[in-house]
Order: C-alpha cells, then structure tokens, then sequence
C-alpha cells in the first residue's frame, strides 16, 4: 500500500501565487522519503496540504488509501507532524504538551502518560518534562516536537527541517531515532535544509522546485547521475602545489588535504601511483560528504548562483 | 479506506480541550477568578451600599438585591467571551492551535471544548460573585432551573460571539475592540442597574432592540421573580442567537478562516 499519493495537487493562494502546479507524488509504505527544494519551491504548501493546514485548490492527497479531502479526520489519525515552526505552547509544560496532544487523537490519559515518559526519555528530555516549556533550549524545542508527533504512534511521520539550526551532536541522535522509529516500521518523510543528512537517512528524494516535481527518484539512482566522483585525501605531510594526474583534478582545500576529482570510469590507481612517485603519504580518505548538493543544483538551475552553491544551505 | 474514527478518541479530545481549557484557568488564576470578586465587591459598596441606599426600590426591591441579578450576568458575560477570545486567539496567535488542526477532532468537538472551557470559567466567576455578594444582601433563588439555564446558554452565546471574534482577529487589539467598545455599553444598558420603566418614551422601545437586556431580565426573573420582559420571548432570543451564532462558528471552523490557509 502507498503510504502517500499525491494525485494532480495545485494550488494557488489568494494573492495569486502559483505554489503547487498538478503535482503527482506517490511514498511507499516504510520508506524514508526526502522532500527537497529551494526556498519557495513548494514543500511546505505541500506538507500542509498532506497535514491539512492548507486547502488544495485541486487534486487530491490520500494518507495510506484514506483522502484528506474527504476523509480529514481518518487521514490525519494517521500522520504525525514535526512542522518547521516551533508551534507549542510554550507556558506549558513539556508532559503535558504531549499528554494532551495524545488526547487529541483518543490516547487515553493513562496511556498518554507512559508514552510521554517514554518519548521524552528516549529524546533524552525527561529531565525537562516539567519545566516551562519557554527555558528549553532550541534543540530541545524541535526534540519536543519530535516526541510530540510520535505520541499516538502515527504510521506517517512528517518532519518538516526538523534539524535546522540544531548542533551536530544533538541532530546524530535525533537521526538515530527517526531512523530507529523508521525500522519499527513507521514511513518517514523529510524535508531538509542539510543536504548530507538527506543522503544519509533517505531512500528515496523528490526534488520540488517552482510548484513542480523535477526528480523523484531513489538515493541510489539519483547518486548515479553523477558522472564526476571527488574523494578528500587527507596528507601527512603539508603540500605547496596540488599534483598534477591525467584525467583527474586535482586541487589543494588546505596544505593538508586534496580534493581528486575523476569520472566514475577511471580508477584510483593512477592518483596513488602518482603519490607515490612524489613521497605524498595520504593518512585516510573520504567521499566527498554533499553529493547530493551538484545534483541538487544542477536540477533546479542555481548553478550561478554562488550564494546558493555554498554548504547545504539551499534546500 | 479505513475504519472510522470511533467515538472514544472524538470524546477522549473533546474532554482533553476541556481540561486544557481548565487547567490554563486555574494556571493564571489571578487574572482569571480575582479580578471579577474586586470588581463586583466595589459595585456592591459603591453602587448597592453607598448611591443604592439614596435610590431606594428598584422593580419593587431594595436596589442592592436588584442589582445583584445584572451585576453576576455581567460577569457572566465578560468573562465567556473574554475566556474563549483570549485562549483561542492566544491559540493562534503562537500557532500552538495547529496541534488541533491536524489532530482528527472535528470543527464541531474543537467549538464544544472551547465553548465548555468558556462557559465553566463564566459559572465559577458567577459563584464568586454570587458569594460575594451573599456578604452584601440575603439571597434567595425564586426559580433555580430558568436561573442555572439562562445562565449557561448566555455564556454559550457569548462564548459563541467570541469565538467568532477571535477567529477573525490579527492582533491582540482585536479582541480588545468589541469587548470595550459593543458589549460593554450594551450589558451596561441592558437593564443591569436599571429597570427600563424608568426610561422616558422612545428609549424604552430602544432598549428593547437590546438581546442583553432580555438574558439580564431572564436571570432576574430566575433569582428574584421580576421582569421587565416575557420569558419566554426571552428564551426565544437566547435561542436564536446561539443557533445563528454556533452555525456561523462552525461555518468559519470547517472553511478554516483565520486558520488554514
């Protein structure tokens, strides 16, 4: 069963702007699915349309078979949403923003509690369930919302860039457990601003831009576009100039590190026998982290735009 | 398809806002349930002790037990509309009411619990305001069921008129304008400290265009036995305005304005 089908979705606000163009989407039941695009293109319209928050103009949008249309109140029982915003009260208390957002959906009391203290917990907040909801710290607001959706045990999880502006340690363990949440069977969509963690954590990417979809594919075969491959050599001793190998490009981030550029159809033997010859001892190496970012540009066309070419911020 | 949602989860959510609704009355107690015992202690010194003993009888009773009526409908009023305006709008206003939009309750069970949270803040202020008074003047209920219903079905439909306003408004000002500038002079003319005999000719037949004046007059009827209006004509508009009022509510709820987009 598809978890999500999006069937010819537009829709036009009362301003006249033209946010979704007769799109067609379809997520599979269990898949961890990234929604991508720039600023604009049509995500958020989109996730509030599957969330009800918006009206479409037309089209429809059906949570495992169930229209949101039609059905609003059997669809939504279904999703749980991480929006992009933070969005609760923030003089209340973070057990009892859950406890009563279970209720919403008919988790009784009881059982809303043990879950509170079971996501709280597991989201590492137990220690803050009581306090004002308005001390905690931004990472531990977007973590709230994350044991907030969850708490009905929803069968679509929707997260709306929920790591946007959280530390890198803090968002590893929110991955660990939308991944872990995602492996006891809950069909995850994400949208995000980082452009590794979509490569990281999905398995299938749509790339929204301008009202349309422009790529709707595997991670996989979306990776597999990309002729060009870079690795990062990181050197054990500090370089001048960048060696020079046929076929290959060669560039110097820093004194420490190359960045080799090459076609997928050559092989590494050239660069290392090139090393060699000249005395580099190369200490490890890495893909480059971003792939996704050349595609991700190529396909909306913001290549000229510098601004939009820097680290991952462009989703 | 998929199963309906059952019964149990919409009563389980109705019962959840309703508590919610409770818990942030009593969380700010100060500004909730004190404020209307001050107000109504100085109404009673100044208006019903000091000014009241010059006036005399009112409706065939000393002015005090006269006023007493008017003055917990009053209360009543504010404090049903001022309940469901702030919590809605404050809802909206920090966005925190998308925790209901995307939830499975329907716009009917989303109005109940905001309507039942109004409505228990207006009888608790009530009873603080009828002990209040107690202190003041003896009181006796004439008619206790045509009392505790004129009760609660005016702060439905205020808690219903305010719903509306806080659909509508942008800004906190919003739900500031209709409270100050409409429903105060209107319950303050409604025959809270007045019976409209007194009212010369033509501003009589006015004051009867006024609905607040048949709910004050309804409850008087219910707690002291006098009236300047029928009853039943009373209950009619009561009636009316809660239908029209809810329908527009619900109209507004499933169409979204002010809160989809």
């Amino acid at each position: 069963m598809h978890a999500l089908e999006v069937l010819q979705l537009s829709k036009t606000y009362g301003n006249g702007v033209e946010a979704l163009k007769g799109i067609d989407l379809t997520v599979e039941q269990g898949d961890f699915f990234g929604l991508l695009g720039p600023n604009g293109a049509g995500k958020s319209t989109l996730i509030g349309i599957i969330s009800s928050l918006v009206n479409a103009t037309s089209g429809e949008t059906r949570v495992f078979g169930t229209s949101v249309q039609t059905h609003r109140s059997e669809a939504m029982a279904k999703i749980g949403l991480v929006p992009q915003e933070i969005n609760f009260n923030q003089f209340e208390r973070p057990f009892d923003i859950i406890v009563n957002q279970a209720g919403y959906y008919g988790v009784p009391r009881k059982i809303a509690r043990d879950r509170a203290e079971k996501y709280l917990k597991q989201l590492s907040l137990w220690d803050k369930a009581h306090k004002m909801s308005r001390t905690l710290s931004g990472g531990m607001k977007r973590r709230l919302m994350i044991a907030r959706a969850m708490v009905h045990e929803p069968q679509l999880l929707i997260l709306d860039e929920p790591t946007a502006g959280v530390d890198i340690e803090i968002r590893r363990s929110m991955w660990e457990f939308i991944e872990q949440i995602n492996r006891d069977g809950t069909t995850v969509i994400l949208t995000t601003h980082y452009l590794e963690e979509a490569e990281n954590l999905c398995n299938h990417i749509a790339i929204i831009d301008e009202g349309i979809i422009v790529e709707n594919t595997t991670v996989k075969a979306l990776l597999g576009k990309l002729d060009i491959e870079t690795f990062v050599l990181d050197l054990g001793a500090a370089l001048d100039r960048a060696p020079s190998v046929d076929g290959m490009v060669i560039e110097l981030r820093d004194p420490t590190t190359l960045l080799a550029s090459l076609p997928k159809s050559h092989n590494l033997n050239a660069l290392f026998r090139t090393l060699e010859q000249q005395s580099i001892e190369v200490k490890s190496m890495r893909n480059k982290a971003n792939r996704l970012e050349e595609l991700f540009l190529r396909l909306v066309d913001k290549q000229d735009h510098p601004a939009q070419a820097s680290s991952g911020a462009t989703a | 398809m998929s199963e309906p949602v059952s019964a149990t989860t919409y009563w389980i959510g109705y019962k959840t806002i309703v508590i919610k609704e409770v818990t942030r009355i009593l969380r700010i107690w100060a500004q909730t349930l004190i404020p209307p015992a001050i107000t109504m202690s100085l109404y009673f010194v100044i208006f019903g002790q000091l000014i009241g003993r010059r006036i005399g009888d009112m409706g065939g009773m000393p002015y005090m037990d006269f006023i007493v009526p008017g003055l917990i409908m009053l209360t009543v009023i504010t404090n049903s509309y001022g309940n469901i305006t702030s919590s809605f709008f404050g809802a909206k206003f920090g966005k925190h009411i998308e925790e209901l939009l995307i939830s499975p309750q329907p716009p009917l069970l989303i109005l109940a619990g905001y309507v039942t949270g109004a409505v228990l803040r207006a009888l608790l202020v009530g009873i603080i305001v009828l002990i209040t008074a107690s202190f003041f003047t003896d009181l006796s209920i004439h008619n206790l069921p045509v009392t505790l219903l004129v009760v609660v079905l005016t702060a439905i439909v205020f808690a219903l008129a305010g719903f509306i306003n806080a659909t509508f408004a942008q800004k906190f000002d919003d739900i500031s304008i209709i409270p100050t500038f409409v429903l105060q002079p209107m319950t303050y003319l409604g025959g809270v400290f007045f019976s409209i005999e007194l009212l010369p000719g033509i501003w009589e037949k006015i004051a009867l265009v006024n609905p607040i004046l048949y709910m004050v007059n309804a409850f008087r009827y219910g707690m002291l036995g006098v009236t300047d209006v029928s009853i039943s004509i009373a209950f009619g508009i009561i009636l009316v305005f809660g239908v029209v009022l809810g329908a527009v509510c619900l109209t507004l709820l499933r169409r979204g304005t002010g809160l989809r987009t």
